[in-house]
């Protein structure tokens, strides 16, 4: 019984000095990417840019095929309900206000933490292993304002982008489908997809996907940075970045539904 | 130019640095010498600011680094260049770019005199040409090199090199020990070496310290070590087995010795 509080206790410990230095990150980040302006050097623009490139365009491709695929699959399921209800008209409706308020920030942020973020924590910690994290701090550069803020805020302007990516390739996916293969009327299926949606349903989806890419940037950097040893470390904290982005992606999408839905209702 | 007084650092149990007291000399070349987990390493961090010691002083011109907030230590760290065993290039980054940093990001140099200091130090260390290259198309010993061009591209008052040699043919190694001897004959830069390579202490240095179990066991002139009568030193110069630290030892030795260093 003992054995097991304390082991409570200790996985609770250890949460918390997580979350502690998360916290602590993100102070760190946050004042310098702030105060980039003012600094004697700001941030460094060409490597903003190289990472938006990186996280933004690169990404297409794959955030294209996720966002069609789930567009097609959810006006499929969605039409095989609601036929039974005689509503198959409303299928445009289910597939963009889902998409838009839900799924597509929430599958656009699940990629990229495991292709951003996996890259960024394995780019990190191979460089505190070979030395160049130390070499920054004893040419008395400091490696947060040189490697996380620009990652942190190229991803931050990069992910919203992708989320509207997402959205429209999942609705016209879902278009595809609820027309040559549910037979709906295209212009009934595409005026009915956007008389359900609000703006509100935009806003609160674009608000979390830059939740979500303040969360993949930090937690991934962090997870680099921790980096002490060698390759075996670095397989440790790509994988621990992935795994722990996606449940804090999850976590705090439905903290942030729930605040959307209490406090600003519609 | 440094001193430093009492030195003491352990991790958990194990003592790594056990009271060090060393004057290095401005202008000359000290190479810290000793076994594998001797301490060099360790001392070379402290003296770098990447480990904060338990006790002791470290005075950098007259200055104790060991209290200083990050930003002050930042302000002592643009003195020094440091040399790390494994080169420590940035890989995303060219040649030319990685000598840059340091200048674009401490001065406000235009780009046009960036290039002439860069050009001029790559010709320092003999890699004119080499500007566009990235770390992974040239050589261990050219990769060196870069990492000395740009240790020296703030023109530095003192130069910590980490093992220059390491991993290096002897050829190579040997051009990178004249590269340390120019520097500090040339520009009188301040030059504390890391190395277990004898022939390459003996070459350059002008005082060499001999480390043991967190301890300075020796320190002097080449000639005065290589005359020493301690049993260590005489050991680990001649590159011998067997002596004062025996080839084989017991288990409850070799776990008493872990626990005192």
């Amino acid at each position: 019984m003992r054995d097991f509080f304390g082991s409570i206790g200790s996985a609770a410990a250890f949460l918390f000095a997580g979350v502690a230095r998360l916290f602590g990150l993100f102070a760190r980040v946050s004042s310098a990417a702030l105060f980039s302006g003012a600094a004697k050097k700001p941030t460094r623009h060409n490597a903003v840019f190289h990472q938006m490139v990186l996280s933004g365009v690169d990404s297409l491709p794959i955030i294209c095929l996720v966002g069609c695929s789930m567009g097609m699959v959810l006006a499929l399921q969605g039409a095989y309900q609601l036929k039974q209800f005689g509503a198959v008209m409303y299928t445009g409706s289910l597939v963009s206000v889902s998409v838009a308020r839900e799924l597509g920030p929430l599958m656009a942020a699940i990629v990229i933490a495991g292709r951003i973020g996996a890259r960024m924590a394995a780019e990190i910690g191979t460089m505190k292993v070979q030395e160049e994290v130390d070499a920054l701090t004893t040419m008395g550069l400091d490696p947060i304002r040189l490697l996380v803020v620009p990652r942190c805020l190229a991803l931050c302007f990069t992910l919203p982008c992708l989320v509207i990516v997402t959205d429209v390739v999942a609705m016209i996916g879902g278009f595809v489908i609820g027309v040559l293969s549910v037979g709906i009327n295209p212009d009934l299926y595409i005026s009915k997809s956007f008389d359900a949606l609000v703006l509100k349903d935009i806003y609160t989806g674009l608000a979390k996907s830059f939740l979500f890419a303040a969360l993949i940037g930090l937690v991934s950097c962090h997870q680099g940075l921790s980096v002490e040893g060698g390759a075996d470390e670095v397989g440790r904290a790509t994988t621990q970045a992935v795994v722990t982005s996606i449940v804090l992606i999850i976590v705090v999408d439905c903290l942030a539904t729930a605040v959307f839905y209490y406090a600003l209702p519609s | 130019m440094i001193t430093i007084k009492g030195l003491t650092k352990s991790f958990g149990e194990r003592v790594v640095l056990n009271g060090i007291d060393l004057e290095i000399p401005e202008g000359k070349i000290t190479v810290i010498m000793g076994g594998s987990g001797g301490g060099k390493s360790t001392l070379l961090r402290h003296l770098i600011g990447l480990n904060k010691p338990d006790e002791g002083l470290i005075l950098i011109d007259n200055e104790n680094i060991v209290d200083l907030s990050f930003n002050q230590m930042n302000e002592v760290r643009r003195k020094f260049g440091m040399l790390f065993q494994g080169s420590a290039l940035f890989n995303s980054m060219t040649v030319f770019e990685n000598v840059a940093l340091p200048l674009q990001e401490h001065t406000d140099l235009s780009e046009e005199i960036i290039k002439i200091i860069v050009k001029v130090k790559l010709e320092l260390v003999g890699l004119t040409g080499f500007e566009d290259f990235m770390p992974f198309e040239i050589s261990g010993g050219m990769k060196k090199r870069v990492a000395l061009a740009r240790a020296i591209a703030l023109d530095p008052k003192i130069v910590f090199y980490d093992e220059p040699g390491a991993g290096l043919d002897p050829i190579t190694a040997s051009m990178i020990d004249q590269l340390i001897l120019d520097l500090s004959q040339k520009l009188k830069i301040t030059s504390v070496v890391v190395t277990h390579e004898m022939q390459s202490a003996f070459k350059i240095a002008d005082q060499i310290v001999m480390l043991h179990k967190g301890k300075v066991l020796e320190i002097g002139s080449p000639d005065r070590i290589r005359n020493s009568q301690n049993p260590y030193v005489q050991q680990f110069i001649n590159g011998e087995h067997e002596g004062a630290i025996p080839f084989k030892q017991t288990s409850e030795a070799y776990l008493k010795g872990l626990l005192e260093t």
